[in-house]
């Protein structure tokens, strides 16, 4: 490249100007704009306390309740006796029904029990005078005392004396507590638990393959009834998941949803002519109607739900009010819009044959508007399927609510997963459901 | 339209079509009746399930509803805004209910932020932060989602389905997840708006990076530009207004969704307004109300003239950005 002599250079920028000599907002507007983004959110980090309370995060509860949502634990107390007899004490949320033979826990001859972690080399010989821990095959034997248990010395980092008790940690597969007078074992396993019965149905044990079987089998359980309304009589009913409660619940939040979408797409139709300019030539009712959308468009969901379940009580009516208001004021405000845009020839056709002013909003105007219309309501309707999740848990009732009580226990997280994945495949079903009627309606990729 | 067939004189030929014109708006009408009964008929089966379903009867408990909002009503008119600027209350008794100063954020010794602006701005704040923080990461993304700059191979497969799990993931879900590890406070809130951001923003923005006009990034590729370089210098000039008007129009559906989530456990104004409508505390309710109502049309006028000025009214495509 050759340099250009002083007086080109100059000549280059007086003639254009508009890239030569740029406003200095223009040259440095995205470092200001950076710079000022990043100062906020400094700002913000110090404003909410992040610092403190990610330093004061429960962050080893948090890999727990995450492991919870693919895997389940087992939490017997083995408890010693004063006969040296070791027994497990199942709490009520127990996985397994009483006397059931369990391959990780075996009770020995002379009153010892043996958990094994996955493996043979992995595993507790509990005796109520010593507990030996094998951790790859190696023994560590941890000495029982009448108030106390004390680790050996020199025991790997996976075995922890903590003051009177000594914490076995052996992964994923589970951790135990050794104290004086039991042996807290806590199992793990992949997967969820008695997700198709609970222990206390007589099916309990039957996987999903002999569950086909039985539903095909001629040879009746219960006398009462066929073997396929029996098994699925036995899992909806099941207690540590209740399968048919969710479903309800999922039900409830779904038709929430629906009838809200659907009343507020009938009173804002009627409505929307009223507002759009094109249609109703009357400047105060225009406005008047405009004001009112944008007034309950604008009154959050949250407030209309909270308002109707003081009402109503919780359950699906706060909900189908709240989308229904907050959804009339939306969809009218849309609505009105589209009727403002319509091509006004055909309403003139209309008009020069005669017709009544209803005919001509039918035949004018309707048929221009519909597919518009029908896709913004199909649009609401999904995402009004999350938003009435939300909604049901500030007291509208349904999964949300199902949801939060599922939380707020700590110890359901695989119950929480089971019920993300329902509404993920609700949300995802909707989804293409309402894009294939809507691209029936205006066309493929017109949305 | 079917008065045609009064006329008669019609050729062979035209009397076919006519017939065959007949036969199809017969068809369509029987459809069209059939869609809307069962329309009608889903929605009163629903509406009845919902009222069976629902603690309250529908109709037993309207005049509940009436008296409700009737007596639903602060002493005295001032009230509301003596608990929307924290000032003193003449009914004050000790209790709560008119207790308007106690949560008064002192900045020196005379100068506070009233508790329920304080509780607003945390609210706002939190849709702001969780806008930005999603925005950003959708707009790294949505150029892996585009098909004109990655090609239609596992890339962007991968960048797509993440972002729709990220879009319908239940908010209340994370939000919860997090409370249990934080406690409760605003960065639960955060985090479940910015997820839910990142997969709404990311599908709007990919869908704008498709649009784009092709020609600037067929030039660069002529004189040898890198992927990055073309998509710095042909695809972002040119998506990034139709993106900054996306971002605010996602920031004003943000205010509404961090109130909701501070409602079941992210703190600011949303759980304020739980607590105080669950106690029957009329003024402050009605002082939140008013609150949260002038700013959030507030935030949607300043936006919507934002945009306006971006892009011109193009970018009111309502249904289309609300999802």
């Amino acid at each position: 490249m050759s340099a250009i002599s002083a007086a080109e250079r100059a000549r280059l920028e007086n003639k254009f100007p508009e890239v030569f000599k740029t406003s200095f907002f223009k040259r440095h507007g995205l470092v200001f704009g950076i710079a000022l983004t990043l100062a906020y959110l400094v700002f913000c980090w110090f404003f909410f306390n992040v610092g403190p309370a990610l330093s004061n995060g429960k962050w080893d509860r948090a890999s727990i309740y995450v492991q919870d949502w693919f895997s389940w634990r087992a939490q017997p107390r083995l408890r010693f006796g004063e006969d040296g007899v070791v027994t497990p004490q199942w709490s009520s949320r127990a996985q397994y029904p009483a006397n059931a033979t369990i391959d990780w826990l075996t009770p020995n001859a002379d009153g010892s029990m043996t958990v094994t972690f996955g493996s043979q080399a992995d595993r507790l010989d509990i005796t109520t005078q010593q507990v030996d821990v094998y951790l790859n095959g190696e023994v560590w034997p941890v000495t029982i005392t009448a108030d106390a248990a004390l680790a050996p010395e020199g025991a790997p980092a996976a075995i922890q004396q903590d003051r009177q008790k000594v914490v076995v940690d052996f992964g994923f597969e589970g951790q135990a507590e050794i104290r004086a007078n039991q042996v807290a074992v806590q199992r793990r396993f992949f997967g969820w638990a008695n997700f198709l019965y609970d222990p206390k149905s007589p099916l309990w044990g039957h996987d999903l393959f002999s569950t086909i079987g039985l539903i095909l089998s001629g040879d009746r359980i219960n006398p009462e009834m066929s073997n396929a309304s029996y098994v699925l009589d036995q899992w909806l009913n099941n207690q540590a998941w209740q399968h048919g409660d969710i479903l309800v619940k999922l039900l409830q939040t779904l038709v929430m949803a629906f009838v809200g979408t659907l009343l507020a797409t009938l009173l804002a139709f009627p409505l929307a002519f009223i507002a759009a300019r094109t249609i109703t030539p009357n400047r105060a009712a225009n406005w008047g109607m405009k004001r009112f959308f944008d007034f309950i468009r604008s009154v959050d969901m949250l407030i209309w739900a909270l308002f109707f379940t003081r009402g109503f009580g919780p359950g699906p009516i706060p909900g189908i009010a709240a989308i229904f208001l907050t959804d009339t004021g939306a969809l009218g405000k849309v609505y009105a819009e589209a009727l403002e845009n319509v091509d006004d020839k055909q309403r003139e056709g209309m008009k020069s044959v005669g017709a009544s002013p209803a005919a001509v909003n039918r035949y004018g105007v309707v048929p221009q508007v519909a597919p518009v219309f029908v896709s913004q309501s199909l649009y609401f309707w999904e995402s009004n399927t999350r938003s009435a999740t939300v909604i049901g848990a500030v007291g509208a009732g349904g999964i949300g609510l199902k949801l939060l009580e599922a939380m707020g226990t700590n110890s359901d997280w695989d119950k929480v997963a089971y019920m993300v994945l329902l509404i993920l495949f609700v949300v995802f079903l909707f989804d293409n459901l309402s894009n294939a009627i809507r691209s029936r309606l205006i066309g493929p990729g017109a949305h | 339209m079917a008065d045609i067939g009064h006329q008669s004189g019609l050729s062979p030929a035209g009397e076919t079509i006519l017939r065959h014109y007949r036969s199809q708006v017969m068809t369509r009408r029987v459809y069209s009746v059939i869609a809307v009964l069962g329309i009608i008929i889903a929605l009163f089966a629903a509406m009845s399930y919902a009222n069976a379903a629902n603690s309250g009867k529908f109709f037993e408990r309207l005049p509940y509803m009436f008296d409700f909002i009737k007596n639903f009503l602060p002493r005295d008119p001032f009230e509301i805004f003596r608990a929307m600027f924290g000032l003193e209350s003449p009914f004050f008794d000790g209790s709560a209910k008119y207790d308007y100063t106690s949560s008064n954020i002192y900045l020196t010794d005379s100068f506070y932020i009233p508790n329920f602006v304080y509780q607003l701005l945390v609210t706002v704040n939190i849709a702001v932060v969780s806008t930005i923080i999603g925005g950003s990461l959708a707009f790294v993304l949505c150029f892996f989602a585009a098909t004109n700059l990655v090609g239609a191979g596992p890339v962007r497969w991968v960048v797509r389905r993440i972002m729709e799990i990220f879009r319908a993931f239940p908010e209340i879900v994370v939000a919860g997840l997090l409370t249990a590890v934080l406690s409760i406070g605003p960065i639960a809130a955060i985090a479940a708006v910015s997820l839910h951001t990142i997969g709404a923003l990311g599908k709007l923005f990919f869908e704008v990076v498709e649009n784009a006009d092709m020609k600037p990034d067929e030039g660069l590729k002529s004189v040898g530009a890198s992927w990055l370089e073309r998509v710095r210098f042909a695809i972002v000039p040119q998506v990034m207004p139709n993106f900054v008007s996306y971002a605010l129009l996602r920031t004003e559906i943000n205010v509404r969704a961090s109130t909701i989530i501070g409602a079941v456990g992210g703190g600011g104004i949303g759980e304020v307004f739980r607590l105080s409508i669950g106690r029957d505390y009329a003024a402050q309710t009605y002082a939140i109300i008013i609150l949260l109502l002038v700013t959030i049309i507030a935030i949607d006028q300043f936006s919507g003239w934002l945009r306006r000025r971006l892009v011109g009214d193009q970018s009111f495509d309502f249904g289309k950005a609300s999802v």
